[in-house]
């Protein structure tokens, strides 16, 4: 019983934060919402028993991603409320879409069926032994091969944001 | 089995929670013009994505899934830094974050 109630509390949380994202008019709120949106699904991944990605996933979203993306708004100025008045079609087609493939989506998953679970709680699929001997056993050349991707994101970073000779 | 009953959420929640942040996100793809928070719209599907994958990975006891996770988050990484250097170097040259704006390549 206290884990639906958990559930729900994380759940309304992520979904509430998640409107406020996309709805905030000033894009440091947006930001902020986000960060709460993360750290909500940091709590579903404690649920799931996932302890590994959990931190991984605070460190990089709540911590990097989002001090990036901070520093962006603040760099560029944008926190003011500057975005335009448009015409309202857009987006009500944008709402209507959303809804539309949600519905879609749904209703996709009611006519299909789960296979039979285990409880997360008695496993261990998420601690950092089993993940660890996954990763540096089966998924070796991947895991080597996000170096280099990082490598040429970095790089890609650095190129495309230097300021240009005239 | 009273302590599975007590424990276990069912894992259909979990599909019809990431499947309406999906959808969150994608509205918002569509709904913004402003490209920062498209970029963050996309974190959030992605996110969505890697929440079902966790869900299944646990609910199945074998942990391949959570090595997809580990994965998505590096390449969410990358793209987020290359994506804001990117609009750096939009804004440097239109002044404006704007996609409307962003109209040269239109055909």
């Amino acid at each position: 019983m206290n884990s639906q109630i958990i559930f729900f509390i994380l759940s309304s949380l992520s979904l509430v934060s998640a409107l406020f994202v996309v709805f905030s008019k000033n894009p440091i709120y947006s930001v902020m919402w986000l960060i709460v949106c993360f750290i909500s699904i940091f709590g579903h991944y404690l649920m799931l028993n996932a302890q590994f990605l959990a931190i991984i996933h605070l460190i990089v979203y709540a911590g990097a991603i989002m001090v990036l993306m901070l520093f962006t708004v603040m760099l560029l100025n944008l926190n003011k409320e500057s975005e335009p008045h448009k015409s309202p079609l857009p987006k009500v087609a944008a709402i209507i879409s959303g809804g539309l493939l949600l519905l879609v989506l749904l209703a996709a998953m009611h006519s299909g069926s789960l296979p039979g679970y285990i409880s997360p709680d008695l496993t261990d699929t998420g601690y950092v032994q089993k993940v660890g001997i996954k990763i540096f056993t089966d998924f070796l050349l991947p895991f080597e091969m996000t170096s280099i991707l990082f490598i040429a994101a970095m790089i890609g970073a650095v190129v495309l944001a230097k300021k240009e000779k005239h | 089995m009273e302590q599975l009953e007590q424990h276990a959420n069912p894992q259909s929640w979990y599909l019809v929670l990431s499947t309406i942040l999906f959808s969150i996100g994608v509205m918002g793809v569509l709904f913004r013009r402003n490209a920062i928070i498209i970029l963050m719209c996309i974190e959030l599907m992605l996110n969505s994505v890697n929440l079902l994958l966790v869900s299944f990975s646990a609910y199945s006891g074998n942990s391949d899934g959570q090595v997809f996770v580990f994965f998505i988050m590096v390449v969410a990484a990358a793209e987020v830094a290359v994506g804001l250097a990117l609009l750096v170097s939009i804004y440097r040259n239109v002044a404006s974050t704007d996609i409307d704006v962003l109209s040269k390549l239109k055909w």
